[in-house]
């Protein structure tokens, strides 16, 4: 998935591997990248360090967060009232782009999150978005009938529970803190953040029972 | 990215304010289906620039307050076939909101 | 190349391209694959130039990406927008002019080909055009 040769500042070019037929899209993201490091914009090492980076940030990170926010009452609070903080207390730097927003799944309210002017997402923390996040039938739809969408997720919620979805329309990316399933007393934080995925942290699932 | 702005926030927690449906002069940030809806001001978000002039390389100043407004799904959509309690909230800007008329 | 042309969808309202919010687009398409490293690296050079550098905003970005038109929209994938609005951005911005970009994708072919590559000589659209389908593209 992630090629480490591509940090060599001699040949900054490395074919992807699998590779078909080059795209013109790959061909232009090539000639871009070429031009942007003659005139001195950006550099092969920061182009790759950006792509490192980005390595480490992915579900597992955010189930780590999840977990000590179930464990540690005052690290919850500091989460939902100041994300960016919260998080960099945990050496996780989100970045200038955007503020994060925590929000809190209840008995009373579930929580999902979408983009339907664009994807965005809290990349700093869970990595890219999946497909389908971005995906017009995921944008269109979720906004209007989010207990549908849920349920082709398999996820059914009562009706005595609000859905609650927030749509990311400005530069604050939100994260759902899903509910600690029961059964799980006495984990440890390791063992908490195994029941974590990626989409009970959007909101179209929730964690894995113990 | 939060902006000192000149202006305080026009509106508090709890004000039911309404979208305008003014038709957007390019890049836009309230979508479609909300322009024209009211809403309540559930949490203010802090200053941002504008990203309405940003898109076109302006500085965005000054700065705007950005209230998260939540709208009920069953007034929001005729259809809509879930709870009553279910609910919407996005971010806007405050240049897109005007307090909903009393009527 | 003025970013400030509308595409409207074909449904009454007089929607922009990308505001798809209360539209039905269908089932979930459940698809997953993880990013080919071209697409990595148009995600960290716009996250680049949009901070370290500043010398455009990702508003400017989508601002671009919501001027194609409904079908170019459509149909290509969520990095295919943002290469080409990556790229139509540096030269409405004079980063790049179009002669440098065309020889450099002339050379970027080059290149693929000598390391064993097949490559496109299509090059990617600057405007939206009328675009029907495959049979219309010669």
């Amino acid at each position: 998935m992630h090629d480490h040769h591509d940090h060599d500042h001699d040949h900054p070019f490395q074919p992807d591997h699998d590779a078909g037929p080059a795209t013109p899209y790959e061909v232009l993201e090539l000639a871009l990248r070429e031009l942007l490091i003659e005139k001195g914009i950006l550099t092969n090492a920061e182009i790759a360090g950006h792509i490192d980076k980005m390595a480490t940030r992915n579900a597992a990170l955010g189930a780590k967060v999840v977990a000590r926010a179930w464990l540690d009452p005052a690290f919850k609070r500091h989460l939902v009232d100041d994300t960016r903080a919260a998080l960099m207390s945990m050496d996780i730097d989100i970045g200038d782009l955007a503020e994060y927003r925590v929000v809190e799944n209840t008995p009373d309210v579930h929580n999902v999150i979408v983009c339907t002017l664009c994807s965005c997402y809290p990349k700093l923390l869970l990595g890219y978005p999946p497909s389908w996040y971005k995906s017009v039938t995921y944008r269109s739809r979720t906004v209007r009938e989010p207990r549908a969408v849920l349920k082709e997720f398999g996820v059914d919620v009562p009706d005595s529970t609000e859905v609650r979805v927030h749509d990311s329309t400005a530069d604050l990316r939100y994260i759902v803190l899903p509910m600690r399933p029961s059964g799980t007393e006495g984990w440890s934080e390791e063992q908490l953040a195994t029941t974590v995925s990626r989409d009970s942290m959007i909101g179209t699932a929730l964690p894995k029972p113990a | 990215m939060s902006a000192e702005t000149s202006r305080p926030p026009k509106f508090r927690l709890g004000d039911h304010v309404r979208v305008d449906d003014r038709e957007p002069l390019g890049h836009c940030r309230a979508p479609h289906f909300i322009r024209g809806r009211t809403g309540t001001v559930v949490t203010i978000q802090g200053a941002f620039r504008d990203p309405e002039r940003l898109a076109y390389h302006r500085p965005g100043l000054p700065a705007l307050t950005l209230y998260k407004v939540r709208f009920d799904q069953c007034v929001l959509w005729p259809d809509y076939s879930g709870p009553e309690r279910d609910r919407l909230e996005l971010d806007i800007y405050e240049n897109w909101l005007e307090p909903a008329p009393t009527t | 190349m003025s970013g400030k042309q509308q595409n409207y969808r074909n449904n009454a309202g007089g929607r922009t391209v990308h505001d798809v919010g209360g539209l039905d687009f269908g089932a979930v398409d459940m698809d997953e694959h993880d990013l080919a490293l071209w697409e990595r690296r148009v995600d960290a050079m716009i996250v680049l130039l949009a901070t370290d550098k500043a010398a455009f905003t990702v508003d400017g970005m989508r601002r671009v990406i919501e001027s194609y038109g409904e079908q170019q929209y459509d149909n290509t994938t969520y990095y295919e927008k943002w290469c080409r609005a990556l790229r139509n951005l540096l030269v409405e911005q004079d980063v790049v002019s179009q002669e440098e970009l065309a020889q450099k994708v002339a050379e970027a072919r080059a290149t693929m080909r000598a390391a064993g590559r097949d490559v496109s000589d299509e090059d990617v659209p600057w405007n939206e055009g009328i675009w029907t389908g495959e049979a219309d593209r010669t």
